[in-house]
């Protein structure tokens, strides 16, 4: 990308390690991020493997019973802290919140900054974690295990995440702020991009919930280090109230995952299917009802922790109704697909993925929100296999697709069509193939958390390994042809996709300060039905 | 969305005062920054509710334990530091106005005046901890309470430590920051034109005061 004749751009406008490490262009600072959370996703995924080796045989041969519980552990701490929350916001949100509502920068550049300087502070408390014993207490931490019984390395691991979560924190409060203040003139609310909607929902989330998980993990250190009895039943602290508060910030986690996700589905299905998005208000504010709603919910999480009738279905009854919201969005994304010019390009096989398997995961939810069919599958593989659909068949869909569709812009280079093609279908085999029997097995009466299982469930195992291998080669071919495209790629140009939305009016990649003038907005989001 | 490009330039216009560059006026940033004060805010209450939540949840179902305990608590030392942290968000609101007024030196008086009262409740409130060390009512093993209602006041304790610690912590960040802009008016960084850190750091204050606001009652007073 060195080549003299291009113009002046953010990757170019100046050089060395300096540039990068103290840059405050959110768009550098957006690199920075995609190459940290590539190399966690990585290390998260090599925990996946080892996992799906130990399950490929019922006996624990490959590893003993305590070495996989620190594998399930740290497979989940990094995928949930260090990929899957930050993934959509920091990297494609980072660099995109900006250029779609014509803004120079995000408010608080050096904020921006710092919070990446704090996510790699509390990834190498967690790597040091890993390396120096790893961890056991499952990423749920529940008490009195981990504040008094697990012997592993707790402490240096909820430091970790404790750090981490004020990354997010700075990073959806420099979106919000952004989001109110530095808009072009012209974008009203309702003209903004749905994917700017999903990362206001998401920030609120962030700033409401993460502090709530400090608190928390706070309790947990003071418990472990001085003794202070809060959740100790011995001096009558209750271990549930951790769950409590645990959950009411990781329950709505999961909406900082997905709605991302939700986002950019909605810009690459407008853009593929030459129409504009059906129902805009209902999407937009649909992102909203499904952060408000996630905060009250947290308690299906605790159906079988001995909490009152009562409260389990209060919690039941709201947890259904988070299926309103998200139901809005399928359904809105498939009538914006009815009678539109519809290609299928990479971008859209993975939002067409995610519209799938996330509809299998939400409704799979259902069930679960249910008491008694909870009971029965309660930390049974339907549970793992719910949530994948909605992280990975979801969340990573979605972060792959968005991936794709911004790549021209990020980098100034087109991917490699064709192969982006195979891979997107390799992954979605892949995953199907990993997770569809992970829910029979759960209804079958296979607990989690275990290394060895009966023998009559081997089958389904094996198909989940053989599908987790395909799975990750459909990851590795990405990495390989988009890192290949970075020097042999065909030069984007400003506007590949013919996509409305004001991050493709400017040069890709786009210059250091984004825009050559401030736009001015006269029309609503997706107007292609005007245009083409 | 069709954007025509617009006539006025990006380059920063002299007259519009001091701000960085990715904002169009010193008016803008400053609301920028106001809201960003008013959502760390947010977090925190979040991030104190937690505590607020498990204190309630025990002092509902150990009342007797909570009054006994809470009557350990030395009310003349947390009284007087009451007075002494509203008496600083007074010192506080007085800076912020001479900022507004542009007044150099009658600013670094009252920034002064806030960070030293800061420090004379931290001092009082250190003198409280000595105390408990002394009387064993630190939770952890030396922990001593007569009667039937011990391990139960040793939880009141343990909520007294972790919450008059995380506000201590957030009065000495507080009088760090303070610090930080009294350097800043000796350059004279700023005047009526530019004053948003000082009205920031202003708003932090005045919360960490209203957290201790309700600290006082739950602590001190829940059963006098």
């Amino acid at each position: 990308m060195t080549h003299a004749n291009v113009p002046e751009n953010y990757l170019n406008a100046s050089w060395g390690w300096r540039s990068w490490l103290l840059t405050r262009d959110h768009k550098r600072i957006a690199l920075l991020y995609l190459i940290s959370i590539t190399l966690f996703f990585i290390v998260g995924g090599f925990f996946a493997l080892l996992i799906r080796l130990e399950l490929l045989t019922p006996a624990g041969d490959l590893v003993q019973a305590e070495t996989y519980n620190k594998l399930f552990t740290m497979h989940g701490l990094i995928m949930i802290f260090f990929f899957l929350i930050p993934s959509i916001p920091s990297v494609l949100g980072n660099f995109l919140i900006p250029l779609m509502i014509g803004a120079r920068d995000l408010a608080f550049p050096k904020l921006n900054l710092l919070s990446w300087y704090i996510y790699i502070i509390g990834g190498v408390f967690t790597l040091a974690a890993v390396v120096t014993g790893g961890v056991d207490t499952g990423w749920t931490f529940y008490t009195p295990y981990s504040s008094t019984y697990a012997n592993s390395n707790v402490i240096l691991t909820a430091l970790g995440i404790f750090i981490t979560g004020f990354s997010s924190i700075l990073t959806g409060l420099n979106f919000i702020v952004t989001i109110h203040k530095m808009r072009a003139p012209g974008l009203t609310w309702l003209r903004l991009p749905l994917f700017i909607w999903a990362h206001y929902a998401t920030s609120l989330i962030m700033v409401l919930g993460t502090p709530v998980l400090a608190i928390s993990i706070t309790l947990i250190l003071l418990e472990r280090s001085f003794h202070i009895g809060i959740f100790d039943p011995k001096l009558g602290g209750d271990p549930l109230l951790f769950q409590h508060l645990f959950w009411f910030y990781s329950h709505p986690a999961v909406y900082i995952m997905i709605l991302p996700g939700m986002g950019v589905v909605s810009e690459i299905v407008t853009c593929y299917s030459r129409k504009k998005i059906f129902g805009y208000t209902f999407v937009a504010l649909s992102s909203l009802a499904i952060a408000a709603l996630g905060f009250l919910v947290w308690g299906h999480h605790m159906f079988v922790s001995g909490a009152s009738p009562f409260a389990g279905m209060v919690f039941s009854m709201l947890s259904f109704l988070v299926a309103i919201p998200s139901g809005i969005k399928v359904f809105n994304w498939t009538a914006t697909l009815y009678k539109g010019s519809i290609s299928f390009d990479a971008p859209m096989l993975y939002a067409l993925g995610f519209i799938g398997l996330f509809t299998i995961g939400g409704l799979t939810g259902l069930f679960l929100a249910t008491l008694a069919v909870d009971v029965y599958v309660h930390d049974t593989y339907f549970v793992i296999a719910h949530f994948h659909y909605i992280m990975v068949g979801g969340a990573v869909m979605a972060y792959f697709g968005g991936i794709h569709f911004w790549w021209p812009k990020i980098t100034g280079r087109l991917y490699p069509e064709v192969w982006a093609r195979i891979a997107a279908l390799i992954v979605f085999i892949g995953f199907n193939l990993t997770f569809f029997p992970q829910f029979l097995l759960g209804y079958l009466g296979m607990p989690r958390r275990y290394h060895a299982y009966p023998e009559e469930f081997q089958v389904w195992n094996v198909m989940s390994t053989a599908g987790a291998s395909i799975l990750g080669l459909g990851y590795l071919i990405p990495i390989i042809y988009l890192l290949w495209s970075l020097r042999y790629g065909r030069v984007a140009t400003e506007n590949p996709w013919n996509a409305m939305g004001l991050e493709w009016q400017t040069p890709s990649p786009p210059p250091e300060s984004n825009f050559a003038a401030t736009p001015i907005v006269t029309e609503e989001a997706y107007s292609y039905d005007i245009h083409t | 969305m069709t954007s025509i490009p617009d006539s006025r330039p990006l380059t920063v216009a002299a007259s519009h005062g001091v701000h960085d560059h990715q904002f169009d006026d010193s008016a803008q940033q400053q609301e920028a920054a106001t809201l960003g004060m008013w959502l760390f805010l947010a977090t925190e209450v979040l991030f104190f509710g937690g505590l607020f939540t498990g204190y309630t949840v025990y002092r509902s179902a150990y009342p007797n334990a909570f009054g006994e305990a809470s009557r350990h608590l030395d009310l003349v030392l947390g009284t007087v530091n009451t007075g002494v942290l509203l008496l600083s968000s007074f010192s506080m609101a007085m800076a912020v106005q001479s900022a507004q007024l542009g007044k150099r030196w009658r600013l670094l008086g009252f920034l002064t005046s806030t960070a030293v009262l800061g420090a004379v409740f931290l001092a009082i409130k250190f003198t409280e901890y000595v105390h408990k060390f002394h009387e064993h009512l630190v939770p952890g093993s030396q922990f001593v309470f007569s009667g039937p209602e011990s391990p139960h006041a040793q939880l009141f304790f343990s909520f007294y430590f972790a919450m008059t610690g995380l506000h201590a912590l957030h009065m000495i960040i507080g009088i760090v920051m303070l610090a930080v802009l009294m350097v800043l008016t000796l350059a004279n960084t700023f005047g009526p034109e530019y004053h948003t850190p000082i009205e920031t750091i202003g708003l932090y204050w005045h919360f960490v005061d209203v957290i201790w606001v309700f600290l006082f009652p739950l602590l001190y007073l829940v059963s006098r």
